[in-house]
């Protein structure tokens, strides 16, 4: 029974290693709950500011000039700040993730992650200043949630499959809120707050613990 | 059956290199010593060996003035590993059975 055995060890290892190097394994579901709770924050100071939901395309023509390029800047720097936050406290988790579980993270998995992440996310900050250049303030909100979705979907080959689930359910909201306009600023901190509260917590439990 | 075990894939190296490379399209010569944690000099070993079976195809490039060295498996390498798992498979399968018989 000693070479069936010793057959199983390494069919094992070919396993693990077909994996270890086809995907990245090391995000951590910390990261996910963080940016989830910088986006509640960031969507709450915009409804604080706002107050209105005089984001949706119906409001916008009470606006006037003067308020509506104040209301843009406002939008831009928070929606910059959140970004930068929630991409502080995912690149931290990963990283101490992978140092615990002795990986390394700037490897050719992980630099493949990031470049199909990139590709639409780009794209979509590109489209969404477009708007703003053209004064359509309210698209952006779908517009992030779907191109923000879209990235994920793309990035979800080289990483856990929870991911590839996430993106659908973000570009799903994305798609309802472009029709919903009057709730533009709520179900952006659903996709981007709540659902990234409940996936980071699910695989938290799934993969983090475990190990 | 035994002798259907390619001799090619003897080794825990090699068997790593070729289960690596059937799922990545090319591997640089310090991501495949990363994934596998082999000496330079072992890996290299290896993967002339394999490269001499026809299993593994070699492509040397330069990054700025730097070289940089990549593996891919060739169309030989991947039926060869496939079919040496599936006789893997197989001897598994029969141990299990004689076990409960």
């Amino acid at each position: 029974m000693d070479s069936h055995n010793q057959s199983l060890e390494t069919l094992t290892e070919i396993r693990d290693l077909m994996q270890r190097s086809s995907k990245f394994l090391s995000l951590s579901g910390l990261s996910g709950i963080f940016a989830g709770i910088v986006a509640l924050g960031g969507a709450l100071v915009a409804y604080l500011r706002l107050k209105t939901d005089a984001l949706s395309y119906e409001g916008m023509s009470d606006v006037s000039e003067l308020t509506r390029g104040e209301m843009m800047r406002f939008v831009l720097i928070d929606g910059t700040i959140v970004l930068v936050l929630a991409l502080i406290f995912g690149v931290f988790f990963t990283i101490r993730k992978a140092k615990k579980s002795g990986q390394s993270v700037w490897n050719s998995t992980s630099k493949r992650l990031v470049f199909s992440l990139m590709i639409p996310l780009v794209t979509g900050g590109i489209f969404c200043l477009a708007m703003f250049y053209r004064g359509i303030l309210w698209v952006s909100f779908p517009a992030t949630l779907i191109f923000y979705g879209l990235a994920l979907l793309n990035a979800s080959k080289y990483t856990v499959r929870d991911v590839e689930y996430l993106g659908l359910s973000e570009v799903i909201l994305g798609l309802i809120s472009l029709f919903m306009t009057g709730y533009n600023l709520l179900v952006w901190a659903l996709g981007f707050g709540v659902l990234h509260i409940v996936y980071g917590t699910f695989m938290y439990f799934k993969y983090d613990i475990k190990r | 059956m035994l002798e259907r075990f390619n001799k090619a894939f003897e080794s825990k190296a090699r068997l790593g290199i070729m289960s690596v490379l059937m799922v990545n399209e090319s591997l640089s010569f310090n991501a495949l010593k990363e994934l596998l944690q082999l000496t330079d000099g072992n890996l290299a070993t290896h993967l002339r060996a394999l490269e001499e079976q026809g299993f593994v195809s070699v492509q040397k490039q330069f990054v700025g003035r730097k070289p940089n060295t990549t593996y891919a498996a060739t169309d030989d390498g991947r039926t060869a590993f496939t079919q040496h798992l599936n006789v893997l498979e197989a001897f598994i399968r029969s141990g299990a059975f004689q076990e409960t018989k």
